[in-house]
């Protein structure tokens, strides 16, 4: 196997949880709260990595902490070599890691073209560009674009093409890496497959290796090598997307994936309905952070916490019981009914 | 079975400065009491517009230009603003996509409960009584103590309960559901849609729902409308439609779902084209453009809408050579 191209070690990312007075007079472990608490993973050249998780997770923060757009609060990062933990460069390794960002007609700057927004990067990093016009027609046609949409602005554009404009931009120095947050999110169905289609291609042509930041689960397969679950800031379960889709190891992705309605009328069934919601991140559980929602959680799942350790998916898991390849989680227990009207 | 709704014919216009935008163009839709009935379809299909027209808060640059709009045998489109007040709520109510901006946030939601019964003769202690035991109903614990809180203590999903709890309080006749889980996660989305299934087989409203995630379409209603650009292309059983959509459009967005696909796709599906431009919408059918079944007849005629089956119609000159 080949040197990853990115090594993320236990890395973790704080933000202030109180502001002001309130900040000093709380104990020191309630001021901050920790969205991104112990990370690790890979990512090899040419390769994709799907991180999946609800809102709230930290995903899109872990993201931005690879990136350089929030400082990390413990951990290392290693990209392609060099250690962006201590303050790297950042304009030099950002030339080699480009951003796709979630939004994709508000990461433009509505008073610049297409064709300058395009070549925005170029400036930024000071490559002279012996031909604009050539050099932006040849970006606009790897994104699928033609080169009318030079003159056009933002406004003009749909959800589809600002997305496209977003990956003519994240491709323009020809990166190693490409962190891409939440790609499909505003786009209609329609126009979703063109975006992912463009993103495999592009992919496959320049060996990219990318990071895909998404929540929608319909995709995965069709994009990803391996993903990895996200739950309060830690990754959960992280494997070979197939192995994990079809039968994954920790009950919070079970219930995850079984909570996906499907667009088919037949095969509605009983569904595995999750009691409660997500904890918030100034109150996380003890032991393994899941239990209170668990529907499988035994009672010392309260009290210890487990590690992410190899699993039968060919990843890992951070379960003390996690599933086994033909087991399915229908119903929750009685416990998690909405409690009765008081008349 | 009576209908609750029945919207026939509905066209709807923008004034813009590029022209008159004709977001709607003879929509008609019927909603049985006691069913839920979806409503599919893609960013610009107009579905914002039919529920502004629906309860009769479209802005003030758009004009309702033809059709009728009937909740259980009475035109909303003529009824007078006073008739109006005393619908909303009452007898038609919404849960609206967003549960952070579409409840108040400097009242407390026991206020906005009683608010919402106004027009009851019964006393205050009744009506947080009422309130509370809705709130219990949708699943939120301790609802009296919630009464006196406010919409930024709770969570996305609770708050979305509490919005649930206020559309039902008067038990309309027509619940209308803008998609009332797109602002939620995954796993809050099953418990908000198990919620609806349960309110609607109690109270027997009928619900409108609208959404462009076809899952959930397929998971909860009983019936499906297509729109696409302003226009209702296909109506019929939410089971036939999946399994034999009789309208390109449907059969093309179905098949763009990658939901459906349960091995890896090196090429995922897409819909090529773009929307038309519908200050100046292309003549003979609206997606034609975009179809591979068109033929000349699609430029020249507008499809008429026809059934294909008892209980469904489409409106394609080549409904019966559409492929699912």
């Amino acid at each position: 196997m080949t040197q990853p191209l990115l090594t993320l070690t236990d890395v973790s990312v704080e933000f202030p949880a109180l502001g002001g007075l309130k900040a000093l007079m709380a104990p020191p472990d309630k001021r901050r709260v920790q969205a991104v608490a112990g990370v690790s993973l890979h990512l090899h050249p040419g390769e994709t990595l799907a991180v999946v998780g609800e809102s709230g997770s930290g995903k899109t923060t872990l993201a931005r902490a690879v990136n350089g757009l929030v400082p990390l609060a413990g951990g290392t990062v290693n990209f392609d070599g060099q250690a962006l933990q201590d303050g790297p460069d950042w304009t030099a390794v950002r030339r080699r890691m480009a951003m796709m960002f979630q939004d994709p007609t508000g990461s433009l700057s509505p008073r610049k073209t297409v064709g300058d927004l395009i070549l925005e990067p170029f400036v930024i990093h000071g490559i002279p560009v012996a031909d604009r016009t050539v050099k932006a027609r040849d970006l606009l046609a790897a994104a699928g674009l033609d080169a009318d949409f030079m003159d056009r602005y933002p406004h003009q554009l749909s959800g589809g093409q600002a997305r496209r404009v977003g990956v003519a931009r994240a491709l323009a120095l020809d990166p190693a890496l490409v962190l891409a947050d939440e790609p499909t999110a505003g786009l209609d169905v329609s126009i979703q497959g063109e975006i992912l289609n463009l993103m495999n291609r592009v992919k496959a042509e320049r060996g990219l290796a990318t990071l895909i930041i998404t929540h929608n689960l319909n995709i995965l397969r069709h994009i990803a090598d391996r993903i990895a679950v996200m739950y309060l800031g830690r990754i959960v379960e992280t494997g070979p997307v197939e192995a994990i889709l079809t039968a994954p190891a920790h009950p919070y992705t079970h219930a995850l994936m079984a909570a996906n309605p499907e667009p088919d009328p037949t095969a509605r069934h009983e569904r595995l309905i999750l009691k409660g919601e997500t904890p918030a991140l100034t109150a996380r559980p003890s032991g393994c952070e899941f239990h209170p929602r668990c529907p499988v959680a035994r009672a010392d799942c309260a009290r210890i916490a487990p590690a992410l350790e190899p699993a039968r998916t060919g990843g890992k898991v951070a379960c003390r019981y996690p599933l086994g390849a033909d087991e399915t989680l229908t119903a929750c227990p009685p416990a998690a009914s909405p409690p009765a009207a008081q008349g | 079975m009576t209908e609750t709704l029945k919207v026939s014919g509905l066209s709807v216009s923008y004034a813009t400065r590029q022209g008159s935008l004709q977001a709607l163009r003879d929509v008609s839709l019927d909603v049985q009491s006691g069913q839920i009935v979806g409503v599919v379809g893609e960013s610009g299909c107009g579905k914002s517009t039919l529920i502004s027209a629906l309860m009769r808060l479209l802005p003030e640059n758009a004009r309702v230009t033809d059709g009728r709009i009937d909740l259980d045998g009475e035109d909303i489109l003529t009824a007078s603003p006073r008739r109006l007040r005393a619908m909303r709520g009452r007898e038609m109510s919404v849960v609206f996509q967003d549960p952070m901006t579409s409840l108040n946030p400097v009242l407390s939601i026991g206020r906005q409960m009683r608010d919402i019964q106004y027009r009851e003769g019964v006393s205050t202690a009744e009506k947080d009584r009422r309130a509370a035991h809705m709130l219990g109903r949708v699943g939120l614990p301790d609802p009296e103590a919630r009464l006196r809180g406010y919409p930024h203590e709770l969570s996305g999903g609770m708050r979305q309960r509490v919005a649930i709890a206020m559309a039902t309080l008067m038990h309309p006749k027509l619940l209308i559901a803008d998609e009332p889980t797109t602002a939620l996660d995954a796993t809050l989305e099953v418990q908000i849609i198990a919620l609806l299934q349960a309110i609607q087989a109690e109270i027997g409203c009928a619900i409108l729902f609208i959404s462009h995630h076809l899952g959930v379409i397929a998971e909860l209603c009983d019936r499906v409308v297509v729109m696409y650009a302003g226009e209702t292309v296909e109506e019929g059983p939410v089971a036939d439609i999946f399994e034999r959509p009789a309208h390109p459009y449907t059969a093309k967005l179905i098949e763009c779902d990658p939901g459906r696909l349960k091995t890896r796709a090196d090429t995922l599906p897409s819909i090529p084209g773009s929307l038309p431009d519908l200050t100046d919408p292309p003549s003979g059918c609206i997606f034609r453009d975009r179809c591979d079944l068109a033929t000349e007849i699609c430029a020249t005629q507008r499809p008429p809408r026809r059934a294909v089956s008892p209980g469904r119609w489409s409106a394609c000159h080549h409904a019966e050579k559409v492929t699912p």
